[in-house]
């Protein structure tokens, strides 16, 4: 589901603001840059109170963050709708006892971390990045938050990718965009 | 300076945001007794009362960049930015900005690492604050110093959660002024 399709007015502001980015990381890759996004006061403000307005009333108690991006649009959603801020990390930066989850890459795999004790069991919780592409990070990021008894009740992005198909990988659970990139 | 001795003496948010933060000893090395704020993240009240702190000092100094130091200023920098009306500047490691970037260099324990910061991001003359999690020698802190003052940007303060010792007494930094909330906490048995 996205806000896209619902046209409110502050989307177009924010989609103006994202920087296209050719050829990055490799060769073929148009990147989504939101920098430029976080530097508009009024879009950057948008972009969170869209989240804020969709999930302040759905009794969610975590707001789970994919480093690095997720830990800018996390937090302000978490403080705004009184919830849990926890950051999941690539390995080795969580100085606590951490549960880990694999992914795979294009070539290789990777790994997300999050702390035990961070999250009880029946926590309602939210997943948030800047960006879906293929759905493997998130798909991470649900696996650790299930695993330790939560329910994961959205997965947020600022972008999703669809060719990419990223919505396809999520087991079923809902993914909330505000903006599509072709 | 820190926040006690500069207008928040007994302050009582200062406690709560101090009881919040875990230590874990011995990591990432033996003998480092790491302040882990994800525990504060992890409470909704210490964590609003710390961005609540930063916004009352800075939302009247005509601040328009708050700049974070990845990846821990990420979390702090974004919603003081939104309530000051403030752009939020990440300031990353090598390779991870898209666009055309400025670095600066600055020295670990062993070697060197590098922050980066976009083009075109600050203009000259910007007031612009510097935000991370905790400032221990204040290597990485002072390369975000030079990387805003390099394209023309005054940075007005610098702002931490939490200051180690060695900082304590030293009311800046390069220059720049320095604000921290607490100072790092003891394990509670000591082994």
């Amino acid at each position: 589901m996205s806000a896209y399709r619902d046209k409110d007015p502050r989307i177009h502001g924010i989609q103006t603001t994202i920087r296209v980015v050719p050829n990055f990381p490799k060769q073929g890759i148009m990147f989504q840059d939101i920098t430029t996004l976080l530097l508009d006061p009024k879009a950057f403000k948008d972009t969170i109170d869209l989240f804020v307005e969709r999930y302040k009333d759905k009794n969610i108690s975590v707001v789970a963050g994919i480093e690095a991006r997720g830990f800018i649009f996390g937090p302000p959603i978490a403080l705004a709708i009184g919830a849990k801020f926890v950051p999941l990390r690539k390995p080795r930066k969580l100085p606590g006892e951490v549960i880990s989850e694999q992914y795979e890459l294009e070539y290789g795999r990777d790994c997300l971390q999050m702390h035990v004790g961070a999250v009880e069991p029946g926590e309602r919780a939210l997943v948030v990045d800047d960006l879906i592409a293929t759905g493997g990070t998130l798909c991470a990021a649900m696996k650790l938050l299930e695993q330790v008894g939560a329910e994961v009740v959205e997965c947020a992005c600022v972008i999703e990718v669809p060719d990419l198909k990223g919505r396809e990988r999520l087991n079923g659970k809902p993914l909330y965009v505000l903006v599509e990139s072709h | 300076m820190f926040a006690a001795e500069n207008g928040l003496k007994g302050d009582p948010r200062l406690q709560a945001i101090s009881d919040s933060i875990r230590v874990v000893p011995d990591f990432p090395k033996k003998g480092i007794m790491f302040q882990d704020i994800t525990t504060l993240l992890l409470d909704h009240k210490a964590f609003k009362h710390t961005v609540d702190i930063f916004v009352d000092r800075y939302r009247d100094m005509g601040i328009s960049v708050v700049a974070g130091v990845e990846a821990r200023g990420f979390m702090f920098g974004p919603p003081i930015a939104l309530a000051i009306g403030a752009k939020f500047i990440p300031l990353r490691k090598p390779g991870k900005l898209p666009g055309q970037v400025i670095s600066e260099s600055y020295e670990l324990e062993y070697g060197t690492d590098c922050l980066e910061m976009h083009v075109g991001a600050v203009q000259p003359g910007e007031r612009a604050l510097v935000i991370d999690d905790l400032v221990a020698t204040g290597g990485t802190l002072s390369a975000a110093i030079r990387l805003l003052e390099r394209v023309g940007a005054e940075v007005v303060e610098c702002a931490c959660v939490i200051g180690l010792r060695e900082v304590k007494g030293q009311r800046r930094l390069n220059g720049k002024p320095l604000y921290i909330l607490v100072e790092p906490r003891e394990i509670d048995n000591c082994c």
